[in-house]
């Protein structure tokens, strides 16, 4: 599609112009919406029964047919003004219905999609703290540094525990499928299925039919904590949730700082390097401070209802500096218990000698926590398969 | 579908108007292209906007009956698509054992279409005339259940081992309503037509109100609807939706209510029918529903 867009007329014969119409879609694709050559063709169908002569019909039409889900719903009307509207101002440009928050320009595929997803976020506070806003375990954090993951420089060795991590992931997953089933094998009879069977032999119950209970995915929500004290530790857990996305089947990933994102769709990515850069620009601004109880409260507000069921576990991972108040942590906490079946809690200084959890905000989200761990390095991770698969 | 008996776009809004539905053009225009298309129509929208109801208004339109399957999880074949009458079958045995008959009629017999119960994917492409087949909450069937709905909704036939393949006599209007509680497949999604429900804005509800609660007063109505557009807007964990809306001016009006502003007592305790967890209870003292229903006055 060049610049030459020219406003639609009825007197273009009372036809679609095939043209304008395979660029509009392509505008559309490139803004993430699911279009492919099926849709082209039923919208070039139905924009050529619509009446020309008044736009709105046309706009109602397509926004039915062509939107996937609510983002698309929101995005489309301003998509749809601009390129039927514009006076060739609209190329194949990215239009952002949520300003500078929307996903970075490079996808183009249909797998990053869902990128504008974490826009949904009303955006807390996201002001900048500045340097007041510095925690105030920081030094004792720096001095404590010098010890467990963080020793990870050359690339070899960062990529050799990345598979690890990756791996435990997926080990993770599997042994939590293979306990349930062999916990609840229950030997109950199947009426239903072995009535059905005798019938083919008279009525007489020859086969008999068992019921098993199927085991069901365990739903991971990972909730971590992208702030300066934790930045060590980051990629490393970026790895490993990338890991459980991939493998669990349903997953999803949160990180937040001074403001909670979604970033699940990002993670997916099936490149590891795009996705820790797509991470890194959604959380690029950020400065100063880490808001656990405001990003909880906006975790709880717009997200829980709908990735949280009966048999969710909610992983949190940081540190428990908090530079917000520990009431607002602690009801949040409390609010979410009363939703998610189990809390975990890691805390990679846990692993520290002499750790204690005297953070204030850790102290006030402890009560609420089913499992506190630590997660400092690889092995304290895999002394969490065995809890994890009771859940 | 597609035959050209299309209802046009005012005649579908016209209709919708005439069984108390308040629609926009927008909802309307899907509806036509439902019919154009043959695609079903994704809904999707905050628990309580009415996504069920645009179901039950279309079955009034198209002047059909309304199949609902509602899905939950571990939802199977067996309660959606069809189940063999087991007790009936076994009779049947019984009964057909003294007689002389070959082993192939006798099974011909006993899985006849008599004995079959159709569940609501069945029984909604087996009709004379195309239903409309409500799938509600789908996200939250399993993911084996959406691919195999899936595969209904573009066929149109349904495979059973006993009897053979079922091809629908009547392709339905199918609505699919989703609550997000689970992601889609992408497949599913742009199979479907998709329309978001967005909480009504003032004078919509207002509309609604009026619509389906014809017996009330007009400035009961108004200040019930700002009541309810201001609650919304504090911080609550469930906000009250349409229906509640329509359960509150009803009580309010059985109450015999005629004013918002002179009983903040009542006011308050029945403020059940719009708020419905004790946090939510909690968060809204009287002096908030004084100061509420003394702005919507």
């Amino acid at each position: 599609m060049t610049g030459a867009v020219a406003i639609l007329r009825p007197q273009d014969g009372g036809r679609m112009p095939a043209r304008r119409f395979v660029g509009f879609m392509r505008v559309l694709r490139d803004n993430g919406f699911p279009v492919g050559l099926r849709e082209t063709i039923d919208g070039l169908r139905v924009a050529r029964q619509a009446d020309l002569a008044r736009r709105e019909p046309l706009r109602w039409a397509l926004r039915s047919l062509l939107c996937a889900s609510r983002t698309d719903w929101r995005r489309f009307n301003e998509i749809f003004d601009l390129y039927w509207r514009g006076h060739g101002q609209l190329r194949a440009a990215q239009v952002s219905g949520h300003s500078s928050r929307t996903a970075p320009p490079e996808r183009s595929d249909s797998e990053g999609r869902a990128g504008p997803t974490f826009g949904t976020d009303p955006g807390q506070d996201a002001e900048a703290e500045g340097g007041e806003g510095r925690r105030s375990g920081a030094s004792s954090a720096e001095s404590l540094a010098a010890t467990d993951l963080r020793h990870i420089n050359d690339a070899g060795e960062l990529a050799r525990i990345n598979d690890l991590t990756e791996r435990l992931a997926s080990r993770m997953k599997y042994r939590l499928t293979r306990r349930e089933r062999q916990r609840r094998r229950g030997r109950r009879l199947d009426l239903r299925k072995v009535i059905h069977r005798s019938i083919r032999f008279g009525g007489t119950p020859m086969q008999l039919a068992y019921r098993m209970r199927w085991p069901k995915p365990l739903r991971l929500v990972v909730i971590l904590d992208a702030s300066g004290s934790m930045s060590l530790y980051s990629t490393f857990f970026v790895r490993f949730i990338r890991g459980v996305l991939d493998n669990f089947r349903e997953a999803e990933a949160f990180v937040f700082h001074t403001r909670l994102i979604h970033i699940s769709a990002a993670m997916r990515e099936r490149d590891t390097e795009k996705a820790l850069e797509r991470m890194a620009l959604m959380a690029a601004g950020w400065a100063g401070g880490t808001r656990i109880g405001d990003s909880l409260a906006a975790f709880n507000r717009n997200y829980a209802a709908s990735v949280i069921n009966s048999r969710t576990a909610v992983m949190i991972v940081s540190d428990g500096y908090d530079t917000g108040a520990p009431e607002i942590l602690n009801a949040e906490m409390a609010r979410l218990k009363r939703r998610a079946k189990r809390i975990v809690w890691l805390n990679p200084m846990l692993g520290w000698r002499d750790y204690a959890p005297v953070a204030q905000g850790m102290a006030a989200a402890l009560p609420h926590v089913d499992l506190f761990a630590p997660a400092h390095n690889l092995e304290s991770l895999a002394a969490l398969e065995p809890y994890l698969a009771k859940l | 579908m597609g035959t050209g008996m299309a209802l046009g776009r005012e005649e579908v809004l016209k209709r919708l108007g005439a069984v108390g539905y308040v629609a926009d053009p927008q909802l309307a225009t899907a509806i036509v292209l439902m019919q154009q298309l043959a695609r079903p129509l994704l809904i999707e929208g905050e628990a309580g906007v009415g996504k069920t109801e645009v179901a039950k208004a279309l079955a009034a339109v198209f002047a059909a009956p309304l199949i609902r399957l509602q899905c939950y999880e571990g939802l199977d074949a067996n309660a959606a698509v069809y189940e063999w009458d087991y007790q009936r079958q076994l009779l049947a045995i019984k009964i057909w054992e003294s007689e002389d008959r070959t082993a192939e009629e006798k099974e011909r017999h006993i899985f006849d279409e008599d004995f079959l119960l159709k569940r609501p994917l069945l029984k909604a492409i087996t009709m004379d005339k195309p239903p409309v087949l409500l799938v509600d909450e789908i996200d939250r069937a399993d993911e084996e259940f959406e691919a195999y709905l899936l595969e209904v909704l573009s066929d149109f036939q349904i495979s059973i081992p006993e009897l053979g393949t079922v091809t629908a006599t009547a392709i339905p209007y199918v609505v699919l309503t989703s609550n997000s509680t689970r992601e889609l497949s992408d497949a599913l999604r742009r199979r479907c037509l998709y329309h978001y429900v967005d909480l009504p804005s003032e004078a919509k509800e207002l509309r609604i109100v009026a619509a389906r609660l014809p017996g009330i007063e007009g400035a009961l109505a108004a200040q019930v609807v700002r009541f309810v557009q201001a609650l919304r807007k504090e911080d609550l964990r469930k906000k009250p939706g349409v229906a509640e809306t329509l359960d509150w001016a009803a009580a309010l009006m059985g109450l015999g209510v005629k004013d918002l502003r002179e009983e903040p007592e009542a006011l308050h305790e029945s403020l059940m029918c719009l708020l419905k967890t004790q946090e939510d209870q909690a968060a809204v003292p009287i002096e908030v529903v004084e100061r509420l229903a003394g702005k919507a006055g």
